[in-house]
């Protein structure tokens, strides 16, 4: 499970859940907020959204499983996100995508057996005239070579 | 004396260590017992320069870059002395790439602290809203409508007949939203603003909100840019401390508040009313048009719905007069465009110029050609849904008709390069690809259109009856273009299209029925 993130804890679900319920269009604010301190999306916590905002299950399920941030597993300790988008190709990031996947011996998507490193693809950070960039933990790193690439893998390993 | 420093904060700057180098001055300072004061600032969008720091000097800012860690101490040493150093610019309004530029909107953009209200003001800040506020709402919408001002999202829709409407509107509740889901590939100038110079964006939107009669509104910023959304809502924060959100704006009766919401990752939400839907709490599903949002938006109110960069020079507008802004660019795109070079190119960045350059001069010129120092081959202009534009049709200027007339968009400004290692056939189908994974899934040529394209594509690179399969691509681009519900399935065929007629070479072998037509 990834460092920094609370357990799952219906009493703070609850009072995370409360404490955004009464925003206009509470959903993704408190979908946000759950993953930012369980780091995923609990499930048990889709039927309690949907009471405090009286909607159905579905309906809050649905918004869940339609965004790509929302998680419904804790990723790896580290999340390492290689922008994959027309700007960072052409700056050479098919290569460097394809680098860090044989690094870690998984593909965009996973994450690693020892649970470790979640790659992931991303597209655009919009640090296009700096490509190709990456994302490692919320850190933002741009003019990747091989050299780069190595060392956020290597990082993301420890 | 206090030497005084500006290091951007700038996400793109940051990337390529911006924030070692600030921690680096303030550490050997500390040692030197050298006085310094250190700035974080937007970036001025000369990324291939960054971090670029600049000093104040009795000649004006100097800038000095690319600079790294390791140089510190030496710039230092060279700033408490003659100024002489390897990495040393020249002062930095002098720098050609800069000086060649029209900046109305990106003005203050790595020039000021954007966490500062009074720095924002000694800059001309506010000047539009004060301005706006001796006003009636019919004469602010004279003038955005005099200035020519055109959506900068992409769609280009003409700002001040948007504005009018949900002006006409009748309602309990109006809207204002910014669109800041800047979700293209190559395009940056949202991030950029939001980040360099977040109070323009706020002025923009609080004259919006006065001339409609809307008291709130929401800024929608993508998940993918968490410096913005940090730069926004400290700079709000400062707005309603100076009274400038809130009730009774810079002492008049109207109100008016500003709240950021972050978007979860959907590239669609950056469709309008997708974004409504995201904004609501729903999932990003777009809506069939009328109504449009402008009669019913956001929570069905009447809702001004706009891109960044519209908001952003709005404030000029209203600052210099309308004419000061349509006297810039060509045909029916009045203003200046801030246009984003990136990809495969040298000289990237945030280039403001008056509409009507050439591609190639952007390119070449401005560009100056691939990092790689390879050939151009091909420019993607537009974002994933724009068209792949080969050397033939470089003389095209950056005009919303002209780009049209040639099968392309200018969309949000952004300008791709590749070199010619290019493979324009996977080029195709990454856009196939793309329109797959973020279709919303409501209409079927964009959901299923757009994976039956991914497998169609993969057929020809596989050489299995490649004449056939074009003509099934050819078919099912018409198909997405004219049957989608928004521009995602709609202009997906852009890219495919374009690179099949401009690249045909990289399609496998020229289909018979071609060959017969000749």
């Amino acid at each position: 499970m990834t460092v920094g993130y609370e357990p799952w804890d219906r009493a703070r679900g609850a009072e995370i859940i409360a404490e955004h319920a009464g925003l206009e269009g509470a959903t993704l604010v408190i979908l946000h907020a759950l993953q930012e301190a369980f780091g995923y999306v609990p499930e048990p916590a889709i039927p309690m959204v949907a009471e405090a905002l009286n909607l159905s299950r579905a309906e809050v399920h649905g918004v869940f499983t339609f965004y790509h941030d929302f998680r419904k597993q804790p990723a790896g300790r580290h999340v390492l996100k290689l922008c994959r988008a027309e700007a960072c190709q052409a700056a050479g990031g098919d290569r460097l995508a394809a680098r860090a996947e044989a690094k870690l011996g998984v593909a965009l998507g996973n994450t690693t057996a020892d649970e470790r490193v979640t790659l992931e693809p991303i597209y655009c950070l919009g640090l296009c005239a700096t490509a190709p960039s990456a994302m490692l933990d919320g850190r933002v790193v741009g003019r990747l070579d091989e050299a780069r690439i190595d060392a956020l893998v290597a990082e993301a390993q420890r | 004396m206090t030497m005084r420093i500006f290091i951007p904060r700038d996400a793109g700057a940051v990337a390529v260590g911006a924030d070692d180098v600030a921690l680096a001055f303030a550490q050997a300072a500390a040692a030197r017992g050298a006085a310094i004061e250190i700035v974080r600032t937007g970036s001025r969008g000369l990324y291939w320069l960054e971090p670029m720091v600049e000093l104040t000097t009795a000649q004006g800012r100097v800038a000095f870059g690319p600079v790294t860690a390791a140089d510190v101490p030496s710039l230092l040493d060279a700033m408490a002395g003659n100024g002489q150093h390897a990495l040393r610019l020249g002062v930095t309004d002098e720098i050609a790439w800069l000086k060649r530029q029209t900046r109305l909107t990106f003005a203050r953009c790595g020039v000021i602290d954007p966490r500062s209200v009074d720095d924002y003001r000694a800059h001309g800040g506010y000047k539009g809203l004060d301005r706006a506020l001796t006003l009636t709402s019919d004469q602010i919408l004279a003038d955005v409508t005099t200035s020519g001002l055109r959506g900068r999202g992409g769609a280009g829709f003409p700002t001040g007949i948007k504005w009018k409407t949900v002006a006409q509107a009748s309602a309990d509740r109006k809207y204002i939203v910014c669109n800041a889901d800047e979700g293209d590939s190559g395009t940056f100038a949202d991030r950029m603003i939001m980040e360099g110079d977040p109070f323009v964006v706020i002025e923009g939107m609080t004259i919006a909100g006065i001339t409609v009669g809307a008291t709130k509104g929401y800024i929608y910023i993508r998940s993918e840019y968490p410096h913005a959304v940090a730069a926004m809502n400290a700079a709000i924060a400062g707005a309603r401390r100076a009274g400038l959100l809130g009730k009774r704006i810079g002492g008049s009766a109207h109100e008016f508040d500003l709240e950021v919401r972050v978007g979860a990752g959907a590239y669609v939400c950056g469709e309008e009313t997708s974004l409504l839907e995201s904004l609501e709490g729903r999932r990003g599903i777009v809506r069939a048009k009328p109504p449009l949002p402008a009669h019913k938006g956001l929570f069905g109110r009447p809702s001004v719905i706009n891109n960044v960069l519209s908001f952003a020079a709005i404030p000029f507008i209203l600052d210099n007069g309308a004419k000061a802004y349509a006297d810039f660019g060509m045909g029916r795109s009045r203003g200046t465009m801030p246009i984003q070079l990136a990809g495969n190119i040298k000289y990237g960045g945030l280039f403001e110029t008056a509409f009507g350059v050439t591609l190639g001069e952007l390119v070449d010129e401005i560009g100056g050609g691939t990092l790689t120092g390879r050939e151009v081959r091909a420019v993607q202009v537009g974002g994933p849904l724009g068209a792949y534009f080969p050397r033939a049709l470089f003389d095209t200027p950056f005009d919303y008709e002209a780009f049209a007339a040639r099968d392309g968009l200018i969309g949000h400004g952004g300008v791709v390069v590749f070199d010619d290692t290019v493979d324009m056939v996977k080029q195709a189908r990454f856009a196939m690809e793309f329109c797959a994974i973020e279709s919303c899934g409501k209409c079927t040529p964009c959901r299923i259109g757009s994976t039956r394209g991914v497998e169609t594509i993969n057929k020809i690179i596989n050489g299995e009856r490649v004449a056939e399969n074009l003509a099934v691509i050819e078919d099912l681009c018409n198909t997405m273009k004219f049957g989608s519900l928004c521009a995602l399935g709609g202009f997906t065929p852009y890219p495919v299209m374009s690179a099949l007629k401009h690249f045909r070479e990289d399609f496998g072998p020229a289909p018979a029925r071609l060959q017969a037509a000749e």
